[in-house]
């Protein structure tokens, strides 16, 4: 069972959205792409990023593919699907919604 | 990706696991190349261990995957005890094949519908008569005559389609000169049978109602597709082409498709010819053909029956007006019958009214078998868990959930389940065909076809799947309820295994018992009916079955038999107009002294001079038949005929009437009396028969035209058939018109009447042979593991200066006291179930003593022997080793 993450269960949106403006990604580069770009905001635990993407693939939304690299390692790139493009867009729509309606509430009460 | 690709990870086991650590490991190499402390990216990352296995069970169908392992590891299981798995796979084989092949022979006779369009609208229209018959029962007949047959069709018209069907009969017939005369099989139809029952050809034509509408004016022929395989090997020269038979040609217009071949279930119809080309077609007093009536979509059967009951007993009372040979009680009590209208969507056929109990009692005899194997094998699983115990209660003590350890068990009993299916179905595939070869050895055997569908295969699975939930259920269920506290210990309570096991035995030795039982019936049965003297001697006696091509008179049948006499090899011939028991018979009225016909009919049978002397039937008064004894005007009697028509009295010299339908009667003087022979059946009652000359006159006084008889041949040379081809060209040469039909010996005759007796018992023996030595094998398990299970008990004993008897009563009472009830049990099902097929017995009942001695003397036998082993191991246990062992 995967465990509820520190994003709250958006790991699989910003890992969607990272790999929609730069395809092919290791996991490291996803994470690290996470961090930086939220100034250090979001910590992605690094051991349960594998499952996170082991799923999506499973679902079809990302595809993985092994290259080796220059150093002789493998490693495993992943890239968004068409399928992955559109949950995307809607796990996009559906994060503005529920943080509009969290802002809707703070400004009220 | 997704489902097939998850489907896929679960047999690239390790590979699978390899790929995913090698990904987790290749993140923490390039954190350590991006300059991060080896160390402290692997703390950061956490355990690779616990991340494999989750990206592992979201990679593949977490639950395939342990259900591979568990197969796997069972297959394994099954490799180590090599001897036990072999035991139960062979026995469970056994007994599934036997069960699919009980299943596949009474599907294919008795359940799968004929392959023609909606075969459930299909009805059968049989008689029923209300009065008694001198057996006690009501008798159903499904022959009816087609000028009935006619009126109802008429009056239903609206509601059903009636159709007539005549038996598959096995009909000479020749392409080319009446000396090349061969065999097929014919049945007459109506025309319009083709397209009720939606059939198509794959050449030329099918008959239609145009075919069938003036007696003798349509001689065309349909094949069938399997006929025209066989005879003509798909030649599509065969339309047109044409035969003779019974004195007509007739010309082929087409071959009917596919599967269907005829309506007589357990015959295979090569040729069809419309019902308006029977000789009989236009008699009233000839019931030939049997009925079949489509309804039509949303007709209610009863107001159908109903219509046709009174047609049919209209033209019974208009056509009864015409017999005045008989009493008017008797006319009254004939006109008494009932219309039935049964569905038939299965075909309609005496093989499946003859073979639909035996077949019944025979799955009840194998389905025993399966339970007596489930119980043995279930019996080796329980020993085996036992054996398992600690390995059982470790799997719990590390987190294995109960469901994991039933499952894991039931993999290993339906690996066990499916090894056994596999090798029962070619036991099957080859013992169905067997069995059918078996229905008749005679001339004319059953064909059936036994196709491996859809239905056979659901059938199999199904069989499995239960077979292994019964089996391995119980001690799946009982392994894993384990305790590991107790097991590991090493004292979990061995009584509540044992108990389960002694259940078991005692269920055993109550179905073994039955089918032994069962077994002895049958056996006693077949063995009382083969030793059933039949008043003559088969010995060294060849039939041969003559026809001529047109009618000759007894003249020329006499110089036949002449010539037939002085092939070196014979030592007699007579000749008859059929041989006895050859299922044919001839009856009428009897009227003694001027007074009323009798109300029970005396059987007839023509026969030459010496036939009596060749079927060696003693003649115990006044004479036999000389060359110049006529009929009408003289007679032979048997006892049975001087008691019943002549009150036991000496009837010769004495004279009596033979009394037709139509009310002419002839007289016969009786010249002598013979002992009783069995005149068309082994089973009933010995009937009164009167024998009369092979010379007849006809109306006008002149000898009447023979197309057809039987000459008796008492061979020298102790194989009657070494003389067969002789003989059969020898008819020939004495005169060319006179043809040889078929040749059987009186022996496969007789023989013929015991068809289904021999296949019951020798079945059922096989059966029997089987049950007892599962049965054995199990107690010997049993035995076994208990002796096993108080070692330590038995030591201690022995050690403080037990005799060995007690010892040996110490292991063997509670498995004996068992057997004893199971036989007790058996005994009693026994008793309550012999009544369902007493039918199928003869001259045997269910209580007699050797019939329920037998059993219980061979289940004694079984059990001691069983118990030999075990008690002699349990004596020679060495009190020190049994007590170092622990």
């Amino acid at each position: 069972m995967p465990k509820p993450d520190s994003l709250q269960g958006s790991l699989d949106l910003l890992v969607l959205k990272i790999l929609s403006r730069r395809p092919r990604l290791h996991g490291y580069a996803i994470m690290s792409a996470i961090q930086d770009i939220s100034g250090e905001v979001l910590r992605v635990e690094e051991g349960s990023l594998y499952p996170a993407l082991h799923r999506m693939e499973e679902a079809g939304w990302i595809r993985a593919e092994w290259i080796t690299k220059d150093t002789g390692r493998r490693a495993r790139m992943y890239e968004l699907t068409a399928a992955g493009r559109k949950q995307l867009s809607a796990e996009e729509s559906r994060w503005q919604a529920v943080t509009s309606a969290v802002n809707r509430v703070l400004r009220t009460v | 990706m997704s489902w097939w690709s998850r489907i896929a990870n679960v047999f690239r086991g390790p590979s699978l696991s390899r790929e995913i650590d090698e990904e987790l490991q290749s993140h923490i190499a390039e954190g350590i190349q991006q300059g991060r402390d080896p160390a402290e990216a692997r703390r950061a990352f956490g355990s690779t261990l616990r991340r494999r296995e989750e990206s592992h069970d979201i990679r593949l169908v977490a639950w395939l995957d342990s259900l591979r392992a568990d197969a796997v590891f069972g297959w394994r299981q099954l490799k180590k005890n090599k001897v036990t798995s072999a035991a139960a796979i062979l026995s469970l084989a056994l007994a599934i094949g036997a069960s699919t092949s009980a299943f596949r022979l009474i599907d294919a006779l008795l359940l799968r519908p004929l392959p023609v369009a909606d075969p459930a609208l299909l009805y059968a229209i049989s008689r029923q008569e209300i009065r008694l018959a001198w057996d006690g029962k009501t008798h159903t007949y499904d022959g009816w005559a087609y000028p009935a047959f006619r009126l109802m069709r008429a009056a239903v018209e609206d509601q059903a389609e009636l159709i007539a069907v005549s038996g598959v009969n096995r009909t000479d017939l020749t392409y080319a000169s009446d000396q090349e005369m061969e065999k097929a099989h014919v049945q007459y139809v109506s025309g319009w049978m083709f397209a009720s029952f939606g059939l198509q050809p794959v050449l030329g034509r099918l008959l239609t109602e145009n075919d069938d509408r003036e007696p003798g004016a349509h001689p065309y022929a349909v094949l069938s597709e399997d006929y025209w395989e066989r005879r003509f090997a798909r030649s599509t020269k065969v339309i047109g082409r044409t035969f003779r038979m019974g004195g007509r040609l007739y010309q082929f217009v087409g071959v009917c498709a596919g599967p269907f071949t005829g309506t007589e279930t357990g015959f295979v119809t090569d040729i069809f010819v419309p019902t308006m080309m029977n000789p009989s077609v236009g008699r009233s007093d000839s019931t030939w053909h049997e009925t079949l009536a489509r309804l039509k979509p949303g007709v209610a059967a009863e107001p159908v029956r109903e219509r046709l009951n009174a047609v049919s007993r209209a033209f019974e009372a208009e056509r009864a007006k015409g017999f005045t040979g008989m009493s008017k009680q008797s006319i009254a009590d004939w006109l008494d019958q009932k219309v039935l209208l049964e569905p038939a969507g299965a075909g309609l056929s005496a093989v499946q009214k003859y073979y639909r109990q035996p077949l019944a009692a025979l799955a009840g005899l194998v389905a025993l078998v399966l339970l007596i194997t489930c119980a043995n094998v279930a019996n080796l699983m329980t020993a085996q868990a036992a054996a398992r115990a600690r390995e059982m209660a470790l799997r719990v003590s590390i987190g294995a959930g109960r469901g994991r350890l039933v499952q894991l068990v039931l993999i290993e009993s339906a690996w066990l389940g499916l090894l056994a299916a596999a090798a029962g179905a070619l036991f099957a595939w080859w013992s169905a065909p067997f069995v059918v070869g078996l229905l008749d050895p005679s001339g004319d055997p059953v064909r059936l076809s036994l196709p491996a569908d859809w239905r056979v295969l659901g059938f199999g699975l199904a069989l499995t799947l239960g077979v292994t939930l019964l089996f391995g259920l119980a001690p799946a269920l009982r392994a894993s309820a384990v305790k590991p506290a107790a097991t590991l210990k090493g004292g979990e309570d061995p009584h509540s295994r044992r108990r389960l096991m002694h259940v078991l035995i005692a269920a055993q030795v109550a179905f073994c018992f039955l089918v032994l039982y069962v077994t002895g019936l049958f056996v006693a049965t077949f063995d009382r009916l083969s030793h059933e003297p039949t008043g003559f001697s088969a010995e060294r006696l060849l039939t041969l079955e003559t026809v001529t091509a047109s009618p000759r008179t007894a003249v020329y049948w006499d110089q036949v038999r002449e010539h037939l006499r002085a092939v070196p090899g014979v030592e007699t011939v007579a000749l008859s107009s059929r041989p006895l028991l050859s299922g044919y018979s001839s009856n009428d009225a009897v009227a003694v002294d001027g007074g009323a016909p009798s109300e029970d009919m005396a059987y007839f049978l023509n026969v030459s001079p010496g036939w009596i002397d060749a079927m060696k039937i003693p003649l115990i008064g006044g004479r036999d038949f000389r060359a110049g004894d006529l009929y009408p005007g003289v007679a032979i009697v048997s006892e049975a005929f001087a008691k019943r028509y002549f009150q036991g009295r000496n009837p010769v010299g004495r004279s009596f009437e033979r009394a037709g339908d139509g009310g002419d009667r002839m007289r016969l003087q009786i010249v002598g009396l013979v002992r009783d022979a069995r005149y068309f059946d082994m089973r009933g009652p010995i009937v009164p028969v009167a024998y009369i000359p092979f010379r007849q006159l006809d109306d006008k006084g002149a000898l009447r035209p023979i197309g057809r008889g039987t000459f008796i041949v008492r061979t020298a040379g102790a194989s009657p058939w070494a003389l067969a081809a002789v003989l059969r060209r020898e008819v020939n040469r004495a005169r060319p018109e006179f043809r040889v039909s078929n040749i059987e010996t009186q022996a496969e005759i007789n023989q013929g009447h015991t068809v289904r007796e021999r296949l019951l018992a020798m079945l059922a023996l096989f059966f029997a042979g089987v049950a007892l030595l599962l049965a054995g094998v199990g107690l010997y398990g049993v035995l076994d593991y208990s002796v096993l299970q108080q070692r330590r008990e038995i030591g201690i004993r022995l050690a403080i200066g037990a005799q060995p008897r007690r010892i040996a009563r110490l292991v063997t009472v509670e498995v004996f006291s068992m057997v004893l009830a199971g036989a007790l049990g058996g005994l009693a099902l026994g008793m309550a179930s012999a009544h369902y097929i007493a039918s199928l017995f003869y001259q045997v009942k269910p209580t007699d003593l050797e019939v329920l001695a037998l059993p219980s003397l061979a289940i004694l036998a079984a059990a001691s022997l069983a118990a030999l082993p075990a008690v002699i191991h349990a004596v020679r246990i060495d009190p020190v080793t049994a007590l170092r062992a622990e």
